[in-house]
Protein backbone atom coordinates (compact mmCIF):
# COMPACT_ATOMS: atom_id res chain seq x y z
CA UNK A 1 0.00 0.00 0.00
CA UNK A 2 1.88 3.03 -1.16
CA UNK A 3 1.44 6.48 0.93
CA UNK A 4 -1.67 9.08 -0.38
CA UNK A 5 0.01 12.16 -2.01
CA UNK A 6 -1.19 16.10 -0.90
CA UNK A 7 -3.23 15.82 -4.27
CA UNK A 8 -4.46 12.67 -3.95
CA UNK A 9 -5.25 14.03 -0.92
CA UNK A 10 -7.13 17.55 -1.71
CA UNK A 11 -9.17 15.66 -3.55
CA UNK A 12 -10.84 13.35 -0.70
CA UNK A 13 -11.50 15.85 1.93
CA UNK A 14 -15.25 15.88 1.27
CA UNK A 15 -16.20 12.42 1.68
CA UNK A 16 -13.68 12.33 4.87
CA UNK A 17 -15.54 14.75 6.44
CA UNK A 18 -18.82 12.89 5.44
CA UNK A 19 -17.22 9.98 6.27
CA UNK A 20 -18.15 8.67 3.19
CA UNK A 21 -14.63 6.93 2.83
CA UNK A 22 -13.82 3.10 3.19
CA UNK A 23 -11.78 2.42 5.86
CA UNK A 24 -8.89 1.32 4.57
CA UNK A 25 -8.77 4.91 2.56
CA UNK A 26 -9.82 6.59 5.41
CA UNK A 27 -7.00 5.54 8.08
CA UNK A 28 -4.90 6.35 4.54
CA UNK A 29 -6.04 9.83 4.60
CA UNK A 30 -5.89 10.33 8.94
CA UNK A 31 -2.26 9.28 8.97
CA UNK A 32 -1.32 11.47 5.84
CA UNK A 33 -2.97 14.20 7.70
CA UNK A 34 -0.66 13.17 11.06
CA UNK A 35 2.17 14.15 9.33
CA UNK A 36 1.51 16.96 6.71
CA UNK A 37 1.37 20.49 7.83
CA UNK A 38 -0.04 21.72 4.30
CA UNK A 39 -2.77 18.59 4.00
CA UNK A 40 -3.77 19.80 7.60
CA UNK A 41 -4.06 23.56 6.82
CA UNK A 42 -5.99 22.75 3.87
CA UNK A 43 -8.93 20.53 5.52
CA UNK A 44 -9.13 22.97 7.58
CA UNK A 45 -9.46 25.99 5.71
CA UNK A 46 -12.38 24.07 4.22
CA UNK A 47 -14.17 23.76 7.04
CA UNK A 48 -13.64 27.21 7.93
CA UNK A 49 -15.30 27.68 4.37
CA UNK A 50 -18.30 25.82 5.17
CA UNK A 51 -18.16 27.64 8.45
CA UNK A 52 -18.83 30.80 7.15
CA UNK A 53 -21.36 29.64 4.68
CA UNK A 54 -23.29 28.31 7.48
CA UNK A 55 -23.16 32.08 8.97
CA UNK A 56 -24.03 33.74 6.26
CA UNK A 57 -26.36 36.93 6.36
CA UNK A 58 -29.82 35.53 7.32
CA UNK A 59 -32.37 34.84 4.80
CA UNK A 60 -35.26 37.59 3.66
CA UNK A 61 -38.64 36.66 4.88
CA UNK A 62 -41.59 36.71 2.85
CA UNK A 63 -43.02 40.24 2.81
CA UNK A 64 -46.25 41.06 4.68
CA UNK A 65 -48.00 40.79 0.93
CA UNK A 66 -47.10 37.88 -0.16
CA UNK A 67 -47.26 36.16 3.64
CA UNK A 68 -51.11 37.49 3.52
CA UNK A 69 -51.78 36.37 -0.06
CA UNK A 70 -50.87 32.67 0.99
CA UNK A 71 -52.43 32.57 4.41
CA UNK A 72 -55.60 33.30 1.97
CA UNK A 73 -54.73 30.96 -0.47
CA UNK A 74 -54.26 28.57 2.52
CA UNK A 75 -58.28 29.09 4.04
CA UNK A 76 -60.07 29.11 0.31
CA UNK A 77 -57.31 27.59 -1.93
CA UNK A 78 -57.77 28.67 -5.71
CA UNK A 79 -60.17 26.18 -7.16
CA UNK B 1 -27.27 25.33 10.56
CA UNK B 2 -29.57 27.82 11.01
CA UNK B 3 -31.62 27.76 14.39
CA UNK B 4 -35.63 27.18 13.53
CA UNK B 5 -38.60 27.75 15.86
CA UNK B 6 -39.31 24.67 17.23
CA UNK B 7 -42.29 22.88 14.73
CA UNK B 8 -44.47 20.33 15.73
CA UNK B 9 -43.47 16.61 14.57
CA UNK B 10 -44.54 16.09 10.69
CA UNK B 11 -47.54 13.44 11.62
CA UNK B 12 -48.99 16.74 13.87
CA UNK B 13 -47.94 19.02 11.44
CA UNK B 14 -49.64 17.15 8.37
CA UNK B 15 -52.81 16.22 10.08
CA UNK B 16 -53.25 19.87 10.94
CA UNK B 17 -52.35 21.07 7.83
CA UNK B 18 -55.26 19.24 6.05
CA UNK B 19 -57.51 19.82 8.83
CA UNK B 20 -56.95 23.61 7.50
CA UNK B 21 -55.10 24.66 10.38
CA UNK B 22 -54.02 28.21 9.59
CA UNK B 23 -51.51 28.20 12.66
CA UNK B 24 -49.76 25.52 11.73
CA UNK B 25 -49.63 26.58 7.97
CA UNK B 26 -48.44 30.29 9.32
CA UNK B 27 -45.51 28.21 11.15
CA UNK B 28 -44.50 26.47 8.27
CA UNK B 29 -44.25 29.48 5.71
CA UNK B 30 -42.48 31.48 8.44
CA UNK B 31 -39.75 28.80 9.33
CA UNK B 32 -39.04 27.92 5.96
CA UNK B 33 -39.84 30.56 3.00
CA UNK B 34 -36.69 32.36 3.91
CA UNK B 35 -34.38 29.51 3.21
CA UNK B 36 -36.25 28.39 0.23
CA UNK B 37 -35.96 32.12 -0.89
CA UNK B 38 -32.41 31.61 -0.79
CA UNK B 39 -32.18 27.69 -2.30
CA UNK B 40 -34.67 29.55 -5.07
CA UNK B 41 -32.14 31.92 -6.13
CA UNK B 42 -29.18 29.71 -6.87
CA UNK B 43 -31.46 28.48 -9.59
CA UNK B 44 -33.10 31.39 -10.94
CA UNK B 45 -31.86 34.79 -12.52
CA UNK B 46 -33.44 37.15 -9.93
CA UNK B 47 -34.72 38.25 -6.35
CA UNK B 48 -37.89 39.07 -8.03
CA UNK B 49 -38.40 35.57 -9.45
CA UNK B 50 -37.37 34.05 -6.65
CA UNK B 51 -39.92 35.38 -4.68
CA UNK B 52 -42.51 34.11 -7.05
CA UNK B 53 -40.97 30.54 -7.04
CA UNK B 54 -41.47 30.53 -3.10
CA UNK B 55 -44.72 31.72 -3.49
CA UNK B 56 -45.92 29.52 -5.89
CA UNK B 57 -44.15 26.71 -4.03
CA UNK B 58 -46.55 26.92 -1.53
CA UNK B 59 -49.51 27.31 -3.35
CA UNK B 60 -48.41 23.85 -4.93
CA UNK B 61 -47.92 22.81 -1.51
CA UNK B 62 -51.45 24.06 -0.53
CA UNK B 63 -52.72 21.91 -3.52
CA UNK B 64 -51.20 18.61 -2.84
CA UNK B 65 -50.86 18.64 0.84
CA UNK B 66 -53.01 15.85 0.76
CA UNK B 67 -50.54 13.79 -1.89
CA UNK B 68 -47.90 13.87 0.87
CA UNK B 69 -47.62 9.92 1.66
CA UNK B 70 -44.46 10.82 4.25
CA UNK B 71 -42.15 8.82 2.91
CA UNK B 72 -39.80 11.61 3.49
CA UNK B 73 -39.61 14.50 5.88
CA UNK B 74 -42.68 17.18 5.11
CA UNK B 75 -39.68 20.02 4.77
CA UNK B 76 -37.92 17.95 2.15
CA UNK B 77 -41.22 17.29 0.28
CA UNK B 78 -41.39 21.27 0.45
CA UNK B 79 -38.42 22.47 -0.53
CA UNK B 80 -38.19 19.08 -3.38
CA UNK B 81 -41.61 20.80 -5.11
CA UNK B 82 -39.61 24.00 -4.62
CA UNK B 83 -36.56 23.06 -6.69
CA UNK B 84 -39.02 21.42 -9.16
CA UNK B 85 -40.90 24.99 -9.55
CA UNK B 86 -37.85 26.73 -9.48
CA UNK B 87 -36.29 24.41 -12.02
CA UNK B 88 -39.38 24.99 -14.90
CA UNK B 89 -39.07 28.48 -13.82
CA UNK B 90 -35.35 28.49 -14.92
CA UNK B 91 -35.88 26.68 -18.11
CA UNK B 92 -39.05 29.51 -19.10
CA UNK B 93 -36.01 31.82 -18.41
CA UNK B 94 -33.97 29.97 -21.33
CA UNK B 95 -31.69 28.87 -18.68
CA UNK B 96 -30.77 25.27 -19.41
CA UNK B 97 -30.42 23.25 -16.68
CA UNK B 98 -28.82 20.27 -16.39
CA UNK B 99 -28.44 17.60 -13.69
CA UNK B 100 -26.08 14.87 -14.40
CA UNK B 101 -22.71 15.40 -13.95
CA UNK B 102 -20.41 17.18 -17.26
CA UNK B 103 -17.49 15.38 -18.54
CA UNK B 104 -14.16 16.09 -16.44
CA UNK B 105 -16.28 17.10 -13.76
CA UNK B 106 -15.52 14.39 -11.43
CA UNK B 107 -11.41 13.38 -12.51
CA UNK B 108 -9.98 17.05 -13.09
CA UNK B 109 -8.22 18.65 -9.92
CA UNK B 110 -9.84 20.98 -7.74
CA UNK B 111 -6.44 22.15 -6.95
CA UNK B 112 -4.17 24.05 -9.24
CA UNK B 113 -1.73 20.93 -10.07
CA UNK B 114 1.14 23.98 -10.32
CA UNK B 115 1.13 24.12 -6.22
CA UNK B 116 2.23 20.41 -6.04
CA UNK B 117 5.57 19.08 -7.20
CA UNK B 118 5.57 17.16 -10.38
CA UNK B 119 7.76 14.67 -11.56
CA UNK B 120 11.56 16.09 -11.79
CA UNK B 121 10.37 17.86 -8.10
CA UNK B 122 12.20 16.31 -4.50
CA UNK B 123 8.47 15.39 -3.31
CA UNK B 124 6.54 15.06 -6.21
CA UNK B 125 2.69 15.39 -5.31
CA UNK B 126 3.14 17.23 -2.46
CA UNK B 127 2.59 20.44 -1.64
CA UNK B 128 5.44 23.17 -2.80
CA UNK B 129 4.38 26.29 -0.36
CA UNK B 130 1.90 25.00 2.43
CA UNK B 131 -1.86 27.21 1.95
CA UNK B 132 -0.74 30.23 3.80
CA UNK B 133 -2.55 30.93 7.25
CA UNK B 134 -5.92 32.62 7.03
CA UNK B 135 -6.75 35.10 9.64
CA UNK B 136 -9.48 32.79 12.46
CA UNK B 137 -12.40 33.79 12.43
CA UNK B 138 -12.51 36.01 15.83
CA UNK B 139 -9.77 37.67 14.85
CA UNK B 140 -11.37 38.26 11.24
CA UNK B 141 -12.78 42.09 12.15
CA UNK B 142 -14.17 42.00 8.45
CA UNK B 143 -16.06 39.30 8.59
CA UNK B 144 -18.64 41.28 6.39
CA UNK B 145 -15.94 41.60 3.95
CA UNK B 146 -15.56 37.51 4.16
CA UNK B 147 -19.10 36.80 3.84
CA UNK B 148 -19.48 39.06 0.49
CA UNK B 149 -16.49 37.19 -0.64
CA UNK B 150 -18.70 33.98 -0.13
CA UNK B 151 -21.37 35.26 -1.98
CA UNK B 152 -19.28 36.49 -4.74
CA UNK B 153 -17.55 32.65 -5.01
CA UNK B 154 -20.79 30.66 -5.04
CA UNK B 155 -22.82 33.45 -7.51
CA UNK B 156 -19.88 32.33 -10.25
CA UNK B 157 -20.43 28.40 -9.77
CA UNK B 158 -22.09 25.88 -12.05
CA UNK B 159 -25.50 26.34 -11.35
CA UNK B 160 -25.87 22.26 -10.05
CA UNK B 161 -22.56 22.95 -7.96
CA UNK B 162 -24.33 25.69 -6.33
CA UNK B 163 -27.71 24.83 -5.59
CA UNK B 164 -25.87 21.48 -3.79
CA UNK B 165 -23.68 24.12 -1.42
CA UNK B 166 -26.16 25.96 -0.70
CA UNK B 167 -28.59 23.48 0.99
CA UNK B 168 -25.31 21.76 2.42
CA UNK B 169 -23.24 24.46 3.73
CA UNK B 170 -25.40 27.27 3.70
CA UNK B 171 -28.99 25.79 4.57
CA UNK B 172 -27.77 22.91 6.55
CA UNK B 173 -29.23 20.09 5.13
CA UNK B 174 -27.65 16.26 5.02
CA UNK B 175 -26.25 14.45 2.55
CA UNK B 176 -29.33 11.89 2.31
CA UNK B 177 -31.44 14.77 2.73
CA UNK B 178 -29.97 16.81 -0.55
CA UNK B 179 -30.11 13.59 -2.60
CA UNK B 180 -33.95 13.17 -2.02
CA UNK B 181 -34.84 16.81 -2.64
CA UNK B 182 -32.75 17.22 -6.01
CA UNK B 183 -33.51 13.33 -6.94
CA UNK B 184 -29.67 13.01 -7.53
CA UNK B 185 -27.10 9.90 -6.64
CA UNK B 186 -25.10 10.05 -3.05
CA UNK B 187 -22.19 10.09 -5.86
CA UNK B 188 -23.04 13.22 -7.74
CA UNK B 189 -23.74 14.93 -4.85
CA UNK B 190 -20.54 14.48 -2.93
CA UNK B 191 -18.75 15.77 -6.43
CA UNK B 192 -20.59 18.43 -7.01
CA UNK B 193 -20.59 19.62 -2.76
CA UNK B 194 -16.93 19.04 -3.43
CA UNK B 195 -16.07 20.96 -6.93
CA UNK B 196 -17.80 23.81 -5.51
CA UNK B 197 -15.81 23.71 -1.18
CA UNK B 198 -12.40 23.70 -3.33
CA UNK B 199 -13.70 26.83 -5.21
CA UNK B 200 -14.92 29.12 -2.66
CA UNK B 201 -12.04 28.00 -0.46
CA UNK B 202 -9.83 28.87 -3.27
CA UNK B 203 -11.35 32.41 -3.86
CA UNK B 204 -11.36 32.71 0.42
CA UNK B 205 -7.54 32.09 -0.38
CA UNK B 206 -7.25 34.43 -3.39
CA UNK B 207 -8.88 36.93 -1.21
CA UNK B 208 -6.80 36.08 2.22
CA UNK B 209 -3.80 36.46 0.08
CA UNK B 210 -4.76 39.95 -1.49
CA UNK B 211 -5.00 41.28 1.56
CA UNK B 212 -2.02 40.49 3.65
CA UNK B 213 -0.03 41.26 0.65
CA UNK B 214 -1.98 45.01 0.82
CA UNK B 215 -1.42 45.29 4.51
CA UNK B 216 2.30 44.40 4.16
CA UNK B 217 2.12 47.15 1.40
CA UNK B 218 0.32 49.55 3.68
CA UNK B 219 3.85 48.48 6.73
CA UNK B 220 5.40 49.19 4.14
CA UNK B 221 4.37 53.03 3.27
CA UNK B 222 3.92 54.23 5.93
Amino acid sequence: MTDLNCDELVELVTDHLDGALDEETERRVTDHLTGCDGCTAYVEQIRQTITTMASSPPDVELTDEARNALLGAFRDPPA
Amino acid sequence: MREQPELPPDADLVTRLRGKDEVAFALVLDAWSGGMARVARSIVSTYASADEVVQDAWLAVIQGIGTFEGRSSLKTWVYRILVNTAKRRAMREGRHVSWSLVPGEDDTPTVDPTRFGGPGDQFPGHWLAFPAPWPSPEQDALAGEVSAQVEAALARLPERQRVVITLRDVEGYSSDEVCSILQISAANQRVLLHRARAFVRGKLEEYFVASAASDVGTEVRQ
